[in-house]
């Protein structure tokens, strides 16, 4: 069966005296590689010009914080179990009184790593994510010398109060929608009086 | 005495200069060139476009650590980079580089440092002592890659100078039976340059300067796929420096024998008319000037046709090579120089 007409016929027949002496067959590749002199070259100077990415790029993740700036991770670990690369570890931790401002919800995530090495950008912890916690940006992860400092910590990772990093364009239409869904109420802090179907 | 002393002092030191400089641009430029027949933008780190980059691989080069392997000879293992370096740097001294000039008060000055009658078989012998470097510095190493790589070295360079010097017969049979250089240039005063008259020397001469500059795609004494490095697998720091540098410059100066062989050196179309027109008389230096800008354009063009060879064809399988060295290359410069006999004879040139 044939799928394309790339396909070329391999013969075995030998040279004739014209191919023999190489030289058309040198001149035509000569006149190949000099026609890219007059291309455009294929590369950008990187760190001066970069290349547009796209808006959805999944580069170094990021742990949101909510509109009043406490941090949404309430360290359920189901990014670290939907992590295919388990690149992904946290510990738990219990909110104490006075840190409400801190911590969105009475368990937050005391440490929270991400091996980037061990990452692969898929987005899945994204998709796990019931709280809009973590977040895949367009940013990308730095090259560092040793292997040590490619583990993101909290510090590296949860967005910064006055440098909020803008993820609307990951928020897909999906989520959108499941934060409208009345019955999952991910979204809205539990004070422990809530009832199922209400908001 | 003295004023002539201190004038080939100079001459020595400018093309001693022009040589090192030409030979250390040309590996800015082999690399912008390649990376310009690859879509690339090339080196442009080092100073405005990158025109720093040869003081930067030198400055590399020196800092490098240096390497003496224990099991090597050490004289030897430093007498192999040199001894390439200097039969590199010898041959420049018979190219004449312009035409003479004559000052005010009346000396003749030359733009080559020494014109002796024997300049073309002087070029052929100190070019067959390069492959001793090569042979010697792959040698010492001992290291069978290295040895491999100057094995393959003397034999590539050896078969192809038989080619080469049978062709540069045919040449000196066409240019009027001298082993000068500058007479064979001035021969080709009239407006007709050797190429016109040895097509095909000049294509046998060329292959087997490739293949005498151990360049691409003759480079089997260092194929990387196969030898590690070849014949300087050992070599660091500035030792592997002169060898990678003495190549280029070995590039620059066959590209100037030959333009001046078979392009007319510092000769270039309607000369004269142009001397006319600026009313320069003969033996002012301008002319020297303006002949050396045009042997130099030559050389340029040369050097990057051997580039843009280079980064175009793959390299040679060994029996290839041989093959083409031995039965095609010989054969044909045979059959050359037979025909420009022949032809020269009805042209009334040589008479039995």
């Amino acid at each position: 069966m044939q799928l394309t007409n790339r396909s070329k016929v391999v013969s075995d027949k030998h040279q004739t005296a014209l191919e023999k002496l190489y030289l058309p067959a040198v001149l035509k590749g000569m006149s190949i590689t000099i026609s890219h002199l007059f291309k455009r070259s294929a590369t950008v100077k990187y760190p001066e010009q970069k290349r547009a990415m796209a808006g959805v790029y999944r580069g170094q993740h990021i742990l949101k914080l909510d509109e009043n700036g406490a941090e949404r991770c309430t360290a359920c670990g189901l990014c670290a179990v939907a992590c295919p690369a388990e690149a992904i570890t946290m510990e738990s931790a219990e909110r104490k009184k006075g840190e409400e401002h801190l911590y969105r919800e009475e368990k937050y995530a005391q440490t929270y790593e991400i091996n980037m090495l061990r990452c692969i950008f898929c987005g899945l912890c994204e998709e796990a994510c019931p709280k809009e916690a973590i977040f895949l940006t367009d940013r990308i992860v730095n090259t560092e010398f040793e292997r040590d400092d490619f583990i993101y910590g909290k510090d590296k990772l949860v967005e910064k109060i006055d440098k909020r990093i803008d993820v609307t364009k990951r928020q897909t239409l999906e989520v959108a929608k499941f934060k409208q869904l009345a019955d999952t109420k991910h979204n809205t802090v539990w004070t422990g009086k809530q009832i199922k179907g209400k908001h | 005495m003295l004023s002539f002393i201190i004038y080939k002092l100079l001459v020595c030191v400018i093309v001693f200069a022009i040589s090192l400089g030409v030979a250390a641009y040309s590996t800015l430029w082999e690399r912008k060139f390649a990376a310009f027949l690859q879509d690339r933008v090339g080196p442009d780190r080092a100073g405005p476009k990158g025109i720093l980059q040869p003081l930067a691989d030198g400055g590399k080069m020196f800092f490098k650590e240096e390497i003496i392997p224990n099991v090597s000879n050490r004289f030897l293992f430093i007498l192999g980079p040199s001894l390439f370096m200097l039969t590199a740097l010898m041959t420049g001294t018979v190219i004449p580089w312009g035409k003479d000039f004559t000052t005010t008060a009346g000396n003749t000055y030359s733009f080559q440092i020494t014109d002796i009658n024997i300049g073309v078989l002087y070029l052929l012998g100190v070019v067959s002592i390069g492959v001793y470097g090569i042979m010697i510095g792959g040698w010492a190493s001992n290291n069978k890659y290295a040895l491999l790589g100057a094995i393959r070295a003397s034999s590539q360079m050896i078969s192809y100078e038989i080619a080469m010097g049978i062709s540069i017969i045919a040449l000196i049979v066409t240019s009027g039976g001298t082993l000068s250089l500058r007479e064979i240039v001035e021969s080709q005063d009239a407006g007709v340059c050797n190429v016109v008259w040895q097509p095909l020397g000049f294509l046998i001469f060329f292959v087997c300067a490739l293949a005498e500059t151990n360049r691409a795609p003759f480079d089997l004494p260092e194929c990387e796929a196969e030898l590690v490095g070849g014949y300087h697998t050992e070599y660091s720091s500035m030792k592997l420096g002169l060898f990678l540098f003495a190549e280029y410059i070995n590039m620059f100066i066959s590209s100037a024998i030959m333009s001046a062989f078979y392009f007319g050196g510092y000769n270039f179309p309607f000369a004269q008319e142009l001397y006319n027109t600026l009313g320069l008389e003969t033996g002012s230096i301008w002319i020297s000037i303006i002949g050396f800008g045009a042997f130099f354009t030559k050389i340029i063009i040369f050097i990057n046709v051997f580039m843009w060879i280079r980064w175009t064809l793959p390299r040679f399988r060994y029996d290839q090579l041989m093959n083409l060295g031995w039965r095609i290359l010989l054969p044909l410069s045979l059959l050359n120089l037979a025909i420009t006999v022949v032809v020269e004879y009805f042209r009334g040139n040589i008479q039995f």
